[in-house]
């Protein structure tokens, strides 16, 4: 007979709300305390959790523990000459915004939330409009403290121990918990963005475009309509800029060059109605963004945080999809493979998939963590209404077509992928899988994405 | 696990030869499942299952269990949960009896309701258990509209899958905040090997139907279904008839 419950068993999903299971969620507040957690994690395992903004089920552990990392939030030593910070894995990149943007210095990747953690964006080896340019998160990590399932705690650099620290960018948790990391910064002069924004007709003029002149740009990405049909399929709207000189700023603004308020709006109750982004909603809101924007236009001023993290602004957005919550598509295919791009995106657009939130970046080389998505070439998000009939079938045919493409899916963001495709497109899994046999033995790291795929 | 369609990877199918739970499993080996336990009475109904099921791709292994031995059944399904996470049990045995002959021999009339009801609950609290433990999974239990008002013709039946039902519900609220989906299906009149020799109910239903109502419950992680989903307005109704109209509406047939 089930036993009356313990209060600690928590139901959790990730940031799409789909196939949430219960765990035991601690929340470490000491180092001490984690090692103690992994140690006596039982055959269930233990997994690290941030922020939560992983979309499927990444930072979820049916049966066993979620280790609540954002307690461990100090920063410990900030190096202001040569920009370097070491601080908790628990902190926020929000949190490192506000205190290192005023001694000027800036994260050097930030996804499209600042809601997310160090030791998330090492796990996931983050990427942001900056790819081209600059890599992935982890490549700017100098070091980090990981907690291994053998309950050892190890300082791990890209020179001492390569193989773990490369298993570890991108490993999404699975080689152990990160306690802390130190990372190399960027400077910045203020905290504002100059943006140019440019429409394209429609998916090749968007490629084209990106390819003549993306290199000019430290930040690109497009956001594209994937419910334009015809002669308009792709259609999108590039905005892509660096952060502004101090010389750009108007006067007044040069006596507070490196502010950063950004404002927040009060959370949302309960989830949306159900099917209120449907094709009408969503068709109507692409129409609308669409021809907002600008044909072209030049070095605008945009704060930092309307430029990267516009969603920011609303909390629990998530909530819009309704009780089914939303599945969200990244993959990425090489340069050469446009082909199978078009196939996708008008594959989407024929069937009308109901995404407002589509972008398309063109990614610099690939990053060296072993896990690590990123790969030199074009990669598309989308999300999805999970409710939206066929889609578990629909994203099953596009894995065929992107994994034929010699693409990937972005585990960080995947909540429905066959676990026979993984291997196809992550051709170091096995290598993955076994360093974390050798530091793991007795598998007490452990998460349902990893049972799901058989990580 | 199941991903975020609600399609599971292991399967355990409880009533192994069930029509319906076979078509259940063929449906989601199409999907996401790959691992196949079937536990039942050994038959050559079962022993078609296991093989039509590993023609579809998926690894089955079959187990002996009977409903109507609940002393067996911790040990009989602890094994197969010992072997890994089952994403989805799937309550599928039951017996329709013959309401005739077992108004005639109540010891006929107790096997049905002990195997529909009290092995089911057996079953289901045994499987409740172990899903609770690994923190995730759906226990999706085979009702029937039979239980929504009792009727002249099959109340023996009928009665068995309310009790059942009712179980089913409490059992849901008990388990759902371990993170364990429980589900009640509540069909209609399906034409199977167990029905093949009555006339065809108003909305009747196929096993093929009913797996595919299954798989979008699991998707929606609805707490109840119903087979046709018409069926859910219709009962209403016919649950507040008064009596004497409703015997009439029966009888009629």
């Amino acid at each position: 007979m089930p036993v009356p419950l313990a209060p600690a068993i928590t139901s959790v999903t990730g940031w799409g709300r789909t196939a949430p299971t219960a765990a035991r969620l601690l929340r470490p507040g000491t180092y001490e305390e984690a090692v103690a957690a992994v140690r006596a994690a039982d055959n269930r395992g233990a997994i690290a959790r941030g922020l939560g903004r992983a979309y499927g089920d990444a930072a979820q552990n049916a049966g066993g523990v979620v280790l609540d990392m954002t307690a461990l939030d100090r920063i410990h030593e900030i190096d202001v000459v040569n920009g370097v910070v070491t601080c908790d894995a628990g902190v926020s990149l929000h949190r490192l915004m506000e205190v290192l943007l005023p001694l000027g210095w800036f994260v050097p990747v930030t996804p499209g939330t600042r809601y997310v953690t160090v030791g998330g964006a090492i796990g996931a080896d983050i990427h942001g409009k900056n790819h081209h340019v600059s890599g992935s998160f982890s490549r700017h990590v100098r070091a980090f403290e990981l907690l291994t399932g053998d309950g050892e705690t190890r300082l791990v650099t890209p020179e001492t121990e390569p193989d773990l620290f490369w298993a570890t960018a991108g490993g999404m948790g699975l080689t152990g918990v990160l306690l802390a990391a130190t990372i190399q910064l960027m400077p910045v002069e203020t905290s504002l963005m100059t943006v140019d924004t440019e429409r394209a007709t429609d998916l090749d003029d968007l490629m084209a475009r990106l390819t003549a002149t993306d290199h000019r740009y430290r930040y690109s990405v497009a956001w594209i309509d994937l419910l334009a049909r015809g002669a308009r399929t792709g259609r999108a709207v590039l905005t892509r800029g660096d952060h502004a000189p101090l010389d750009a700023l108007p006067r007044r603004a040069r006596n507070a060059p490196l502010a950063f308020r950004p404002r927040r709006l009060p959370a949302a109750p309960r989830p949306a109605p159900d099917g209120l982004l449907g094709r009408t909603t969503v068709g109507l809101f692409n129409e609308f963004w669409y021809r907002r924007a600008p044909r072209e236009q030049r070095g605008r001023l945009q704060k930092l945080a309307t430029f990267f993290h516009p969603l920011d602004g609303l909390p629990d957005w998530n909530l819009v999809y309704g009780r089914a919550g939303f599945v969200q598509y990244q993959f990425v295919v090489g340069h050469g493979q446009e082909d199978a791009l078009r196939s996708v995106v008008r594959r989407l657009s024929t069937r009308g998939c109901p995404s407002f939130l589509a972008v398309l970046k063109r990614f610099g080389a690939g990053d060296p963590g072993w896990l690590s998505f990123p790969m030199a070439g074009w990669t598309l998000a989308l999300d999805i209404p999970a409710a939206l009939p066929g889609l578990g079938a629909l994203l099953d045919e596009l894995d065929e077509e992107v994994a034929g493409a010699g693409g990937r899916v972005y585990l960080a963001k995947d909540s429905r992928l066959r676990p026979d495709m993984l291997g196809r497109m992550y051709p170091r899994l096995d290598d993955f899988r076994s360093l974390r046999a050798r530091y793991d033995p007795r598998g007490a790291i452990t998460s349902d994405l990893a049972r799901r795929l058989a990580l | 696990m199941k991903d975020a369609f609600g399609a599971p990877q292991s399967l355990l199918v409880l009533g192994g030869g069930s029509e319906i739970g076979l078509a259940t499993a063929r449906r989601l080996i199409a999907r996401r499942t790959r691992r196949v336990h079937l536990a039942g009475r050994p038959s050559p109904a079962l022993d078609a299952a296991a093989a039509e099921l590993t023609a579809l791709g998926a690894e089955v292994h079959v187990s002996a269990f009977d409903a109507l031995e609940p002393g067996t059944h911790e040990e009989v399904l602890g094994k197969i949960f010992a072997e890994g996470d089952i994403d989805m049990v799937l309550l599928a045995f039951g017996v329709l009896g013959d309401q005739a002959r077992d108004e005639q021999e109540p010891t006929a009339a107790v096997r049905v309701v002990t195997t529909n009801y009290t092995g089911a609950v057996s079953a289901s609290l045994v499987c409740g258990a172990a899903l609770q433990r690994q923190g995730h999974g759906s226990l999706v239990v085979l009702s029937s509209v039979a239980g929504e008002r009792a009727r002249r013709e099959n109340f023996i039946y009928g009665s068995s899958k309310a009790g059942l039902d009712a179980f089913t519900q409490g059992l849901g609220d008990a388990l759902h905040p371990c993170g364990v989906h429980v589900m009640a299906v509540r069909p209609g009149f399906v034409r199977t090997r167990m029905t093949g020799h009555l006339p065809a109910a108003p909305f009747a239903t196929t096993p093929e139907v009913v797996a595919a109502a299954i798989e979008a419950g699991l998707r929606r992680r609805a707490e109840v279904i119903w087979v046709p989903g018409r069926l859910r307005p219709v009962m209403a109704a016919l649950r507040h008839l008064p009596r004497p109209l409703f015997r009439r509406v029966t009888a009629a047939r």
